[in-house]
């Protein structure tokens, strides 16, 4: 496996859009108020589309892609988890939260300024930290809150009682937005909202789904920097649009044979999020020519994807495309709940072997030699199961390995040890390092 | 033709010389052991302790550098050995030399000083999966050796003590300081020092033990690295991991030097 290959490659045409999107999206944020517009805050799984009915000055922060990009800045990072775990948090809370809580406790924003403080409160529950990370900061903020719970079992067992259970739920939220706000509902903004969250994430699945070959168009690494505008305002025009351009210019690198690692030998997949200071492991990883086409996370934590017609994995079909009319705002409300609960990301909540299933399929379909798996002390919710996802993959015959990590603490996070268990993991799938 | 392996650990160099002696099918029947060599660097940076350990053994063996047509390293410090062609990791290794010394292992448990691992392989010596601790002092052999001063016990006579307990306590397996400060209690409530003893080395078993679990306990288990001398340990490992035998060899601090030394003769000769 070690003869070296040589793709051509090139960078992402649209990299710097992407960059600017997000710059944007924190702007708009901070801003809201100057004219008169709103914040909410709530978590990269909120369904986005329901406070999108308030109006088009109605702007989010959501908390985990805040509290990654803080994560990036070693020393705000440390500072917020300080501040956290000074008036008492646990440091084995999830990091993200302590993060975001620091943030607010100190009073500053990453993108400079003090810490703008929502309106109200708008969020989803199925991770366990999720609803007490906002009800702390409803509280610190003294604003309304609203929590949607979803945890309704796996989407192969929704029935009409339980998607009635969350479609219910939606439809105290606008109640929720209305009174907290003071401002009418617009179903027609609603569901122009919900049309592009359901454009956004399916277009993201197939997106990467165009990883399938061989080299692969992108690179983890990479797609972390695309992935997180669904994670920030997937209801958004904007988001959408981004997508449709990005398949379209990774369609192209496809077409063309472009490779996101001109070295591509071995192709890997890891789990989780990454320890977001550390990667420059993925570059130590190309070094080997091992290159990361993915991740059920990066794939699925907003993608929404079925089967196709030729068995493969991609996109979720739209529901207008199979002409289901979405006018009414408890059909959309419906449809909207059904398209998230689908969300493949959610289901290892209920059944590790959910997931485990998931990955194999990644590992059959992206061609994939070997599994990394992030053993996230710093998310509960997602690092559920590892271990027995672990043993799963190894029983299938693939090469697996895991690290222990943490994605916002870096205190948790051995650098040389990792690079150690790494070396053996690529000495175990035949590979040597690979001159520059 | 003669190669060399050279084992940066955290507290020791190991080097072991091997030498091509004949031409079989199989690896113990091609390479003999021409010397072991292990040094303690004291107060010399690892560049200097590599050199030095080096030409060390290579002068027990009366060779000179230009007789060894290899080196590799392995081992914490195995970037610094500046004269080596290549650099192999401890799974590999460990792996490799555990199997040419144990034909029939299939899971080799490496306990070292700073370092614990489990590793499952082929019939080759080629490592098929493998776990190894993460920042945890709990599951290695520096807190054993702390733990025996504690009792103003060498390591051997820990080991030793160990043997002579017929009672077990259960301590924090988890938590090298919370298994300290426990050890503290025992003593100051008069428990006796074997039962203590033992004690500390089931919990270090049983944090080894989970880990190899990982990857699947396959009968033979080899345990190579220096708590393999330690005979408490090797009986509490048994125990935790529910194996009759664990398959030890006179030489187990030099497994990995072994392993660098075969790898060096097959890819570079």
């Amino acid at each position: 496996m070690s003869a070296r290959n040589n793709y051509p490659t090139e960078p992402l045409k649209l990299w710097g859009k992407a960059k600017q999107l997000r710059e944007q999206y924190y702007a708009n944020y901070a801003k809201a108020r100057d004219n008169g517009g709103l914040r909410w805050s709530g978590s990269a799984w909120a369904l986005d589309a329901l406070p999108a009915g308030l109006g088009d000055d109605v702007f989010s922060l959501t908390g985990e892609p805040y509290a990654a990009s803080i994560a990036h800045d070693r020393k705000f990072a440390r500072e917020c988890m300080d501040a956290a775990e000074s008036v008492g948090f646990a440091r084995d809370l999830c990091s993200y939260m302590r993060i975001y809580w620091g943030s607010v406790q100190l009073d500053r924003f990453l993108f400079g300024g003090k810490f703008p403080s929502p309106d109200f409160i708008f969020q989803t529950q199925i991770c366990c930290s999720h609803s007490k990370w906002y009800q702390h900061v409803a509280g610190e903020e003294k604003v309304p809150q609203f929590y949607l719970d979803v945890g309704v079992g796996p989407y192969h067992e929704l029935n009409a009682a339980r998607l009635d259970y969350v479609t219910n739920q939606l439809h105290d939220g606008i109640e929720f937005l209305e009174k907290s706000t003071g401002r009418t509902f617009d179903d027609e903004k609603f569901i122009k909202a919900v049309k592009n969250e359901m454009r956004s994430t399916s277009r993201w699945a197939d997106i990467c789904a165009l990883n399938k070959v061989r080299p692969a168009p992108l690179d983890e690494k990479t797609m972390y920097s695309l992935y997180v505008l669904a994670t920030l305002s997937k209801s958004s025009q904007w988001c959408a649009d981004f997508y449709d351009e990005l398949h379209d210019e990774v369609k192209d690198r496809v077409a063309r044979g472009i490779a996101a690692v001109s070295n591509e030998t071995c192709r890997i997949i890891s789990d989780t999020q990454p320890p977001w200071s550390f990667l420059k492991m993925f570059r130590y990883l190309e070094s080997y020519g091992a290159v990361s086409v993915g991740s059920l996370y990066t794939f699925a934590l907003q993608g929404i994807w079925e089967d196709q017609p030729d068995g493969s994995w991609g996109g979720r079909s739209l529901p207008w495309e199979n002409g289901v009319e979405m006018n009414d705002r408890d059909t959309v409300l419906r449809l909207y709940a059904d398209w998230n609960l689908s969300k493949p990301q959610w289901q290892h909540f209920f059944d590790p072997r959910l997931k485990t299933a998931m990955m194999l399929r990644i590992v059959r379909e992206w061609q994939v030699d070997g599994v990394m798996l992030h053993l996230n002390r710093g998310c509960e919710g997602l690092s559920l199961g590892i271990m027995e996802n672990r043993l799963g993959i190894a029983k299938a015959g693939v090469p697996v390995m895991s690290f222990e990590g943490n994605m916002g603490d870096e205190r948790e996070f051995d650098e040389g040890r990792v690079r150690a268990q790494v070396d053996a993991f690529m000495e175990q799938l035949g590979l040597r390092r690979q001159a520059a | 033709m003669i190669t060399a392996g050279i084992d940066m650990g955290m507290r020791s160099v190991k080097v072991l010389l091997l030498e091509k002696v004949g031409a079989g099918d199989t690896a113990a029947s091609k390479y003999g052991i021409r010397q072991l060599h292990i040094m303690l660097p004291g107060e010399l940076d690892q560049d200097q302790a590599a050199d030095q350990a080096y030409d060390e053994a290579l002068a027990a063996a009366g060779l000179q550098r230009e007789d060894v047509t290899a080196v590799f390293a392995t081992g914490a410090g195995r970037k610094q050995v500046g004269f080596a062609a290549e650099g192999i990791t401890e799974m590999t290794a460990g792996a490799r030399g555990a199997v040419y010394l144990c034909p029939q292992a299939r899971t080799v448990v490496d306990v070292g000083a700073e370092e614990g691992r489990g590793m499952k392989t082929d019939a080759t010596g080629r490592v098929v999966d493998f776990a190894s601790n993460e920042k945890c002092a709990a599951g290695v052999g520096s807190f054993a050796e702390a733990m025996a001063r504690a009792l103003q016990m060498t390591l051997r006579e820990f080991g030793e003590a160990a043997l002579k307990s017929d009672r077990s306590i259960p301590m924090n397996a988890q938590c090298a300081v919370f298994a300290e400060s426990e050890v503290v209690s025992l003593i100051h409530s008069g428990t006796p020092k074997n039962d203590i003893a033992r004690a500390v080395l089931d919990a270090v078993a049983s944090r080894i033990c989970a880990m190899v679990r990982r990857v699947g306990i396959e009968s033979e288990v080899a345990l190579i690295g220096g708590m393999a001398r330690n005979a408490g340990f090797v009986q509490s490992l048994k125990a935790a991991m529910g194996v009759d035998t664990i398959s030890l060899t006179d030489m187990p601090e030099h497994v990995g030097a072994l392993g660098c030394a075969l790898l060096a003769a097959e890819r570079r000769c």
